[in-house]
């Protein structure tokens, strides 16, 4: 049985390359090095959803027809639009980003990606005050320290502490999964104390767990090599491994880390708790931090969609800045869909920004709040879309939705989803990554080759190739309309 | 497709041509002894210059620093954008243009090709993705190699010939060059928040010195026989005080070189040519560096002139970029990569009114007009870390008029004017030289055969500029000579009329040029490099090389190299 090796993960940001997959018949039967989500990707992404011909809709359903007819009628509709929407784009190659944008600008619509319901706030404060980063492999070399804020791992990002952070090899820093292991030890062997201690004691009241008010600080022995912080509203999966775990009421993010830019900066708390936690345990963590060789902060939706957004964001990106006058310091968002990273590096390097761009005037135009996709929807002035690898109307405000749906909408996507259902011409395509080559850039923006794994069903092409087609097509179009 | 320029004052150094009214005959994308003048397209081109195409030997135009860039600074894209035109893609960006922008403002000033000079192994595809969105120029880009662990190790272990085949196995993979080395040392350092001080100072945890790493990788650059030299960016870059760390970083590599022939170029040496203890004490070294340069000839050099503008500097110096944060208190971009390198941004507005920036401004005069020999010291901006590319008309105008340089000199801060060398230098260039500083010496330096003379055999690669060198003095008419370069009468790329009257006509894909180096052994690199491949860095062997379908058309050399 052929195994394919080195294959990349098309799931999430961590984008792993290692993975190994068994093919059987041109069928993937068994997945290696993967987490469950990767698993279930590759082990499941034929399932009963898979639309596997192109159709459009018809007195009010959505009847089968072929792909030349389904890309003529595509074509027709953008180039009769005014003002067309296209998006989505974060789960598919950057060649096919491409040409989205290159048919966004010939049609003169507005392309946006993703990010602008994810990490928006993340990018408008960078371009605000910048960021100091790296490549995960310096964070698994050299960090003594990992910060994640609002962000769960261990769930959302399965493999990222175990390939790049705390539980990695590197070369200055060794894994801290030894020591976790003894200190879960450790732990099991201090509670069954507590137990025989309790028994001895039997006369006393068992003592009762503090209600959160009284919050008392994570019970933690200390261990060797590595430390990792865990700062979130939940006591998640993650936090469970940590050595630090900072439970921060909702939404008080922002009072959080101003606290640690003053206590970094040796200013004094005149307060006891802030955002819920006792001002001793913040000084601990504030000391950790500033007294390691390497840091590095992840932070994730808890931080960029609680509330405050950007300024969550400014106060984050302006703490691990102050942070480099002690020591070294890096900050990067942890970014959801596999490729919504290469999403704004290829508009960026087309047409200078990364997000939201308007090209109704012939050339690219930037202003999130007005020129990103829900805002030129809630406003109803979008005549038709596009939507590529995505699903906004189950993602998207109420009222946005309505109108993308009110307009004709083209779908390019291998399975039947929300916004596919409610499309008047659905285009199936490949699933990038394991039907389809391509580029994708993992969170810290380095850029990773997709490989094609198996053959796509018969018929089904990628989204590159769709969207060249369409693209051919509208200017084919235009062009006779030209000459008429 | 056949073309006939006819009666061009041509200049073509390389080839001696000085000024001659001379017909160029192009076929099939090369120049040729003669074409059917039935038949050929004819440009008259009487009355106006003809050169090469320019070349540009260190410019940041892609990557993932260069586009970190675009990100950070939407300001610098609002106020220039570029429409969609029926034959050109749309665009923005001043200091930072948009891929296709910058292809087309090259080309409409007659530059035909452009080297991006710092590429991080490990994202090397993005490099190459974004030069392959780069029309109408070729290019080619230098992989940053002198903070590269392979090679601090090999060199610390004396293994030279070891390090010389890594070296030739990654400028295959990353489909670079030439060998980049930037505040050699330094950045490795950098990777813990720290620097090295001088070339003698040690690099933490690797037992290894600048100088150590400046020379090895001479040493390999030779035993790999590769065209262009090393190419270095000095440690202790933009600090008071660094010409001595320039001079000594030339000096290092004296012994090296044979037969007169160059063995480092020292890129933008403007910024390492400070004099002074400090801010306060500052000022030019110019002069310095200059003599030294005179007396030698294992030296090359580009300028990295200051222009006053807002622009945005980016270079691979993280602690560089560190320090100029801290100084501006602009926002700030670091982003180190693993194993390898490191980069920072931080947008810089030069003033007139700043003694400092004005200072630099004269250092980069000075050192052009001072360095006696044009080979030796090619004109950049170090783009866009001194200014922006698109200022390079009023560098030739400085560079050919004193009229032109008084007339800025007025302007600066009075306490950088009286200090400035450039009153007493006369020095004015002439076209012939003007051809050499941003031609034909580009192509020598870079080992480019093809390029920077119009030979027959050489790239068509032509530009033509509106300007009558026989009639009008460009010392008193520099004006005109600034109009005339930033809009080319016709721009000619691989024999195709690109540009005309400075307006874009086609849109065309350029060449990536590579180097394909031969190696006697070169399967059991493969071999080493997988086993410790997963030790160094976070992607697997198999997906960490550059294929040729990352690059829209691929052009490269083979170079047999002596290991
Ligand atoms: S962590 Fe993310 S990229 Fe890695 S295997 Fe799991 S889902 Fe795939
Ligand atoms: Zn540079």
């Amino acid at each position: 049985m052929p195994v394919v090796k080195a294959v990349t993960c098309p799931v999430c940001g961590s984008l792993c390359d290692d993975i190994e997959l068994t093919v059987e018949n041109g069928r993937i039967v068994k997945v290696k090095n993967g987490c469950a989500m990767c698993e279930a990707k590759f082990l499941g992404y034929c399932g009963e959803h898979r639309v596997l011909k192109p159709m459009i809709r018809k007195n009010g359903g959505l009847v089968k027809t072929t792909l030349k007819e389904a890309v003529r009628r595509a074509a027709e509709i953008l180039a009769e639009a005014n003002y067309p929407v296209l998006y989505g784009w974060s789960s598919t190659s950057c060649e096919a980003i491409s040409v989205g944008i290159e048919l966004a600008e010939e049609v003169g619509g507005v392309i946006d990606n993703t990010s602008v319901v994810c990490h928006g706030p993340s990018i408008l404060s960078i371009q605000n005050v910048g960021i100091p980063s790296c490549t995960l492999g310096q964070i698994r070399h050299r960090a003594d320290l990992i910060v994640y804020w609002g962000s769960n791992p261990w769930s959302a990002h399965p493999r990222h502490i175990e390939r790049y952070t705390a539980f990695a090899e590197g070369r200055f820093e060794k894994s801290a999964w030894r020591s976790y292991v003894n200190k879960v030890k450790a732990l099991v062997g201090r509670k069954k104390l507590q137990s025989a201690i309790k028994r001895l004691f039997v006369k006393k009241p068992a003592p009762v767990p503090p209600p959160i008010s009284e919050y008392k600080p994570y019970p933690f022995i200390t261990k060797e090599g590595r430390k990792l912080i865990v700062i979130d509203v939940r006591r998640t999966k993650s936090a469970e491994i940590a050595d630090y775990f900072v439970q921060v009421e909702p939404n008080k993010d922002y009072e959080l880390l101003q606290a640690f830019r003053m206590l970094i900066r040796d200013q004094e708390l005149e307060v006891d708790r802030v955002a819920g936690v006792p001002v001793e345990y913040l000084e601990e963590v504030a000391d950790v931090m500033v007294s390691c060789d390497f840091g590095a902060l992840f932070f994730g939706l808890g931080l960029t969609m609680s509330s405050g957004k950007l300024r969550n964001i400014d106060a984050a990106l302006s703490l691990v800045r102050d942070l480099n006058m002690r020591t070294k310091f890096i900050i990067m968002p942890m970014r959801g869909h596999f490729n919504v990273t290469g999403a704004n590096i290829v508009f960026t390097w087309q047409t200078g920004y990364p997000y939201a761009v308007d090209f109704s005037l012939g050339y690219p135009r930037y202003n999130p709040g007005e020129t990103s996709v829900v805002d030129v929807l809630l406003r109803k002035e979008s005549d038709a879309a596009i939507i590529v690898a995505s699903d906004p109307v189950s993602s998207f405000p109420r009222k946005a939705a309505e109108h993308l749906v009110k307009n004709p909408l083209i779908v390019i996507d291998p399975h039947m989803n929300v916004t596919a259902q409610m499309a008047d011409v659905l285009i199936p395509s490949a699933f990038v990554g394991i039907e389809a080559s391509g580029t994708a850039y993992r969170m810290d923006h380095v850029p990773i080759p997709l490989k094609k794994v198996v053959n796509p069903p018969k018929g089904i092409h990628p989204d590159e190739e769709i969207l060249r087609r369409i693209l051919k097509e509208v200017r084919r179009i235009k062009k006779k309309e030209e000459a008429a | 497709m056949e073309l006939l320029i006819k009666n061009g004052l041509v200049y073509d150094p390389i080839n001696g041509v000085n000024e001659e009214k001379m017909d160029i005959a192009v076929k099939d994308g090369k120049i040729v002894e003669k074409v059917n003048e039935r038949r050929a397209k004819k440009i008259d081109a009487s009355g106006m210059i003809v050169m090469p195409g320019g070349i540009d030997i260190h410019s940041h135009i892609a990557g993932g620093k260069v586009n970190s860039g675009r990100l950070l600074r939407p300001e610098d894209h609002f106020k220039d954008f570029e429409r969609k035109t029926a034959v050109t893609r749309s665009g923005v960006g001043y200091s930072i243009p948009s891929t296709f922008t910058t292809g087309y403002r090259y080309a409409r000033m007659g530059w035909t090709t452009v080297m991006d000079p710092a590429m991080p192994p490990l994202e090397a595809k993005h490099t190459h993705e974004e030069l392959s969105d780069t029309p109408i120029i070729d290019k080619a880009s230098y992989p940053l190699l002198g903070d590269w662990w392979f090679v601090l190790e090999y060199l610390r272990d004396g293994k030279i010939e070891e390090c010389a085949r890594h070296v030739a196995w990654m400028i295959k993979a990353t489909k670079g060059y030439a060998i980049k080395l930037v505040n050699p040392g330094g950045l490795e350092a950098w990777g813990f928040g720290r620097n090295v001080k001088n070339i003698d100072d040690p690099v933490p945890y690797f037992g290894i010195t600048p100088r150590e790493i400046i020379r090895g990788l001479c040493r390999v650059n030779k035993l790999l026989n590769l065209p262009h030299t090393i190419h270095v960016h000095t440690n202790n870059l933009g600090k008071p005080g660094n010409y001595v760390t320039a001079l000594e970083t030339m000096k290092c590599v004296e012994d090296l070189a044979e037969d007169g022939k160059p063995v480092i170029h020292i890129t933008h040496c403007q910024f390492s040519a400070f004099k002074g203890d400090d801010w306060r004490t500052f000022e030019s070294g110019a002069e310095e560096i200059a003599n030294y340069v005179n007396a030698h000839s294992h030296v090359t050099m580009d300028m990295g002139q200051v222009i006053f503008t807002d622009t945005t500097t980016m270079t691979a110096d993280g602690p560089f970029q560190y320090i100029l944060y801290t100084l501006s208190g602009n926002k700030w971009v670091n982003h180190d990569v693993e194993t390898e390198t490191s980069a920072g941004i931080v947008p810089f507005h030069y003033r007139r009114r700043s003694y400092v920036h004005a200072t630099q401004w004269s250092i980069g005069l000075e050192l052009a007009l001072l360095i006696k020999d044009p080979w030796k010291i090619l004109m950049t901006t170090d783009h866009p870390n001194g200014g922006p590319f698109i200022a390079y008309p009023r560098i030739v105008a400085w560079l050919m008029s004193r009229k032109a340089r008084e007339a800025t000199l007025k302007k600066i801060n009075s306490k950088a004017r009286s200090r400035s060398l450039l009153p007493t230098i006369d020095r004015e260039l002439s076209f012939y030289e003007i051809a050499i500083v941003t031609r034909a010496g580009q192509a020598k330096a870079l080992g480019l055969k093809n390029k920077g003379h119009l030979g027959i055999g050489a790239d068509a690669d032509i530009a033509i500029y509106k300007f009558n060198s026989e009639t009008m003095d460009p010392s008193k008419k520099y004006k005109a000579v600034r109009r005339a370069f930033k809009r080319a009468a016709y721009t000619i790329k691989s024999g195709q009329v690109v540009v005309k009257d400075g307006e874009v006509l086609k849109h065309v894909d350029g060449a990536t040029m590579w180097l394909d180096v031969k190696t006697s052994e070169e399967a059991k690199i493969t071999e080493e490099m997988k086993r410790r491949f997963k030790d160094y860095w976070t992607v697997e062997f198999e997906n960490y090389p550059v294929s040729e379908d990352y690059l829209a058309i691929s052009q490269p050399t083979t170079v047999k190299a002596d290991v």
